[in-house]
């Protein structure tokens, strides 16, 4: 284990379920903004899932497990890093209340908790980053997910530092605001709404003329992916963090064509 | 057991509180004797020069009418002026306000003078209100014979005389005016806040005026 | 009224394929967003009121038993009169007593949800008394016998030609040759046929807003004016409101005025807002002689000192649903009651049990967009996750979904068999994915792919790949 450097801060990263499993690009990219910010990076073995798919339905003791589990691997660090809205979200405000009325875990929750940060908020709002050193020529346009957008507050962030990707155009998304109807187990259990929905963003995405499509979200991302390559849409869909960082090799989610 | 025990021990029991607890009741108290005040917008603390211009333009931006008038013997001839501009007949339905009272009407020979309260039949009203509120260009009217209630909705088209003195600010002036009037506590039957004329969007959200109420509102402010 | 919240998702699913609704839904997306956002825009103020606005009814709320007793001695000492409604079934008796002791044989009614909620109508059509409801939009749906589908807006869900066609249906003593193309028309025959039943009724019913304790009053909020008119004309007026309506003083009711039909329509003000103490006095010519008062419990005292006590700051603005993307795409009537959209979502159960109305938290997203724009700072998606708690503890939630939950919660519980787990899946759905990188269908994830194509994983996991890169770099340093 290395010594905290007061100059060089240690960060946690919590990967997300999402991302170790269907796109570990983001989770690199996320490392090496994180690093480029000035901090050394690790990745705790024992992190699995954040724990919300059991919170959102209804399942307290299952939630409270998980986030013991979490707590205890990543505690130690000077910040907890999360490429997601939604995750750093569950994470930062929803966990202290899991242990509400057991006076010892909820400080360790709550000294937890707030070390939390979404990744471009982080890198943004905690390390003062305003700029990037990426290229992609491309004409984008950006959604934001609702748990960052609401309960973290992640709106110019993300803007900003596309806004300096050398050949990035990001044209606005109308009703960039409003939900992309992936919503945890809700885009399976009501999956004929959760359509109607992503059929509007889609829509919305596509009278931007845009032809990449871009989120902070991987939930999010898959949704709105999945809906525009059954439509046929040409439109390519990539995490924020990939085109932050330079990392456009890997092919877009869902693919191409 | 009453319903009316009934349900206050259901809510005693849910706040987990006693009925005697006096500090409670303090509060309670408290609180209705001497109201808080609460959070008065900018909006509605214009200072008193503004005040007229801010409460026509307010109640202009929501499709009421406004004509501004020197003095009170200048208020017969408006109507009968707006009456003609409307191609409406010269006949108004007025309430015993003294102050309407005291107006020339007698001068505007033409124009008839129905006193009383509505009877569902006329084609416009006048009263006189009790207040304007320059925030969101509402007047503000008392029931009674002064001014029936009724002028307020059964006529077609409200004609209301406002005096400039008495546009407040905000609605919590006109409450602490109405206090001083019928004492802490008491009310008239009917006290209307009306911000200009009666409107549906009920059909394909579609803004139309003249619902059930007058279809449209013209007010006399009397610079006075 | 009937409840057809348990086939909510067989109602969604004629909603979504019902082309003239969807229309219609279009003009709540935009037009109830937009005016919102304006005149909350031209209010400095707008948050820091909302926030007064809860403390106002946090501190009614917890000492509602002293306002409510207040409130009853001012009414009654103004000559009108209180009745304590325990039951919606209590309500109905109290109110046909009252229409029955008046030898009522029509009544005209403001529009009011509480009166939904106890089917007051039905009621009193069964016992021979004509209920006429006179807002533009509830009368709309009473000639289709339909419900509302929003709790400001009720006809929201319908177009011009349907109005018109109902209005052919109706007003058969009317000339066929009328023109009836313009919603201009339309409203003028309603406020014509209308202004008859006004005059004629003999009782007038209407909700309220507000109720007042200081004084005794009810405060009505219309724009149409036929609240007024409602409550003016006949000889009684009833009014039907819950208990929490209760807020201590007329500031306190203006603070709150503030903020409803900003958030409600986007007006500052709405057209009529009136306050009403009592039947007539000595010095009235006009106004009704008798002034009644049915307060309702049915179901809040339930709901006060529980973990949805923050629901009862309701003022009933429907921005919620405005708002939420899943109203947008059913509209109300699927829901299957009386309230709609997040703000139904969270009050539903707890009127009617989650029994019966557990799909209504369920389908949500948690987007949040309710609660931001809530003017009384009602956290509506916190209080739906309460609902599915209680469901969760009471297995109402289908098998397959707990399984599911129980399945995904056991690994994530345990980081080594997680690891295990993952570590084979992902290069196996990767491989399916095959070159275009996604996969049109996957066994037991027919929810997804019904409607989207689901993007391939990487061939292995990133804990897979950082373990390697790990022990490349340790290797390297050797």
């Amino acid at each position: 284990m290395q010594k905290t450097n007061p100059a060089t801060p240690r960060v946690g990263l919590f990967v997300t379920c999402l991302v170790d499993l269907f796109r570990p690009t983001v989770g690199f990219a996320a490392i090496s903004l994180i690093e480029r910010a000035g901090c050394t990076v690790e990745v705790p073995a024992a992190q699995t899932c954040c724990g919300q798919p059991a919170y959102n339905s209804g399942d307290r003791k299952d939630s409270r497990a998980i986030a013991e589990n979490t707590i205890r691997a990543f505690e130690e660090f000077d910040y907890v890093v999360a490429p997601s809205g939604s995750c750093a979200g569950m994470l930062k405000k929803h966990y202290p209340g899991l242990f509400a009325g057991d006076a010892k875990w909820e400080e360790r929750a709550r000294a937890f908790s707030a070390k939390v940060h979404e990744l471009v908020s982080f890198l943004a709002d905690e390390m003062g980053m305003t700029a990037v050193e990426a290229e992609l020529a491309a004409n984008a346009t950006y959604h934001d997910s609702c748990s960052g957008l609401r309960e973290l507050g992640i709106r110019a962030q993300p803007r900003q530092l596309l806004s300096t990707v050398r050949g990035l155009k990001l044209n606005e998304l109308p009703e960039a605001d409003s939900c992309c109807g992936f919503g945890g187990t809700f885009c399976v259990k009501y999956s004929e709404i959760s359509n109607a929905i992503v059929e509007k963003k889609a829509r919305n995405i596509e009278a931007t003329g845009a032809d990449l499509l871009l989120a902070g979200d991987l939930g999010c991302l898959m949704n709105m992916a999945g809906k525009l390559k059954r439509d046929g849409s040409k439109v390519e869909t990539r995490h924020v963090a990939e085109v932050l960082a330079g990392m456009t090799d890997t092919p877009p989610i869902g693919g191409r064509g | 057991m009453s319903g009316r025990e009934a349900i206050l021990g259901k809510v005693r029991r849910a706040l987990g509180v006693d009925a005697e607890d006096g500090a409670r009741g303090d509060t309670v108290e408290k609180r209705l004797g001497r109201p808080p005040e609460g959070i008065i917008p900018e909006r509605g603390q214009v200072a008193d020069a503004r005040r007229v211009k801010s409460f026509c333009a307010e109640a202009e931006a929501v499709h009421a009418t406004v004509k501004k008038v020197k003095d009170h013997s200048a208020v017969p001839a408006a109507v009968a002026a707006y009456l003609r501009s409307k191609n409406l007949p010269a006949e108004i339905r007025m309430g015993a306000d003294r102050r309407l009272a005291a107006m020339p009407w007698t001068k505007q020979k033409a124009l008839t003078v129905r006193p009383g309260p509505s009877d569902g039949d006329d084609l416009t009203g006048v009263s006189h209100a009790y207040a304007g509120i320059a925030e969101t260009g509402t007047v503000v009217l008392l029931s009674g014979t002064d001014n029936p209630t009724t002028i307020n909705f059964l006529p077609e088209h409200h004609i209301v005389v406002v005096e400039a003195k008495d546009i407040a600010g905000n609605l919590e002036t006109v409450i602490s005016k109405v206090r001083r009037k019928y004492g802490r506590g008491e009310m008239p039957r009917t006290l209307n806040m009306i911000t200009g004329p009666s409107r549906s969007g009920d059909i394909e959200q579609k803004l139309l005026l003249g619902a059930h109420g007058p279809r449209s509102l013209h007010l006399i402010v009397v610079e006075g | 009224m009937e409840i057809k919240s348990p086939t909510f998702k067989q109602n969604s699913h004629d909603a979504l394929a019902n082309e003239q609704l969807q229309k219609a839904l279009g003009n709540v997306r935009s037009g109830f967003i937009d005016k919102r956002r304006k005149a909350a825009d031209r209010l400095p103020e707008f948050d820091a009121l909302r926030d007064e606005a809860k403390r106002i009814k946090d501190h009614a709320l917890a000492h509602l038993d002293l306002y409510l007793e207040a409130y009853e001695r001012k009414v009654t000492a103004s000559g009108g009169h209180v009745h304590w409604a325990e039951t919606a079934e209590d309500a109905r008796r109290i109110v046909l007593d009252i229409c029955r002791a008046s030898g009522a044989r029509t009544v005209t009614k403001g529009k009011s949800m509480i009166t939904e909620e106890i089917a007051l109508n039905d009621h009193l059509e069964k016992n021979g008394i004509r209920a006429v409801e006179t807002d533009l939009g509830e009368y709309i749906i009473q000639l289709r016998g339909e419900h509302p589908s929003h709790i400001i807006a009720p006809a929201v869900h319908l177009n011009k030609e349907q109005v018109e066609s109902d209005f052919r249906r109706v007003h058969d003593h009317l000339p066929v040759a009328r023109d009836l193309s313009e919603p201009e028309s339309l409203l003028n025959e309603a406020r014509m046929v209308l202004r008859k039943e006004y005059v004629t009724a003999d009782v007038g019913i209407t909700g309220a807003n507000f109720l007042v304790a200081e004084t005794g009053s009810s405060i009505i909020v219309t724009n149409e004016g036929n609240g007024d008119l409602t409550q003016i004309l006949p000889k009684v007026h009833v009014v039907v409101a819950s208990i929490e309506k209760i807020v201590p003083t007329l500031e306190d009711a203006s603070q709150i005025l503030r903020v409803l039909a900003r958030s409600a329509t986007g007006q500052d003000m709405s057209v009529y807002t009136t306050v009403s103490t009592g039947p007539r006095r000595k010095s009235d010519p006009d106004g009704p002689q008798e002034y009644h008062v049915v307060l309702l419990d049915n179901g809040r005292s339930s709901m006060l000192g529980t973990e949805f006590q923050d629901m009862l700051r309701c003022i009933r603005c429907g921005a919620c649903m405005n708002h939420c993307p899943v109203y947008h795409a059913v509209g109300g009537h699927a829901y299957g009651w009386v309230y709609p959209g997040p703000m139904g979502a969270v009050l539903t159960p707890s009127l009617i049990g989650v029994d019966k109305s557990g799909h209504l938290p369920n389908a949500s997203t948690f987007c949040g967009r309710c609660e931001s724009v809530c003017p009384m700072r009602i956290p509506l998606p916190k209080m739906m996750r309460h609902w599915r708690e209680r469901e969760f503890e009471r297995r109402l939630n289908p098998f397959s979904q707990r399984f599911g939950l129980k399945f995904w919660a056991f690994f994530a519980r345990r980081p080594g068999l997680y690891k295990l787990g993952t570590g084979l899946t992902t290069p196996l759905l990767s491989l399916l994915g095959g070159r275009k990188k996604r996969l049109r269908r996957l066994p037991f994830a027919s929810g997804w792919t019904r409607f989207r194509d689901l993007p391939a994983p990487e061939s292995r996991t990133f804990m897979q790949q950082w373990r390697d890169r790990e022990t490349q770099k340790q290797e390297a340093h050797r």
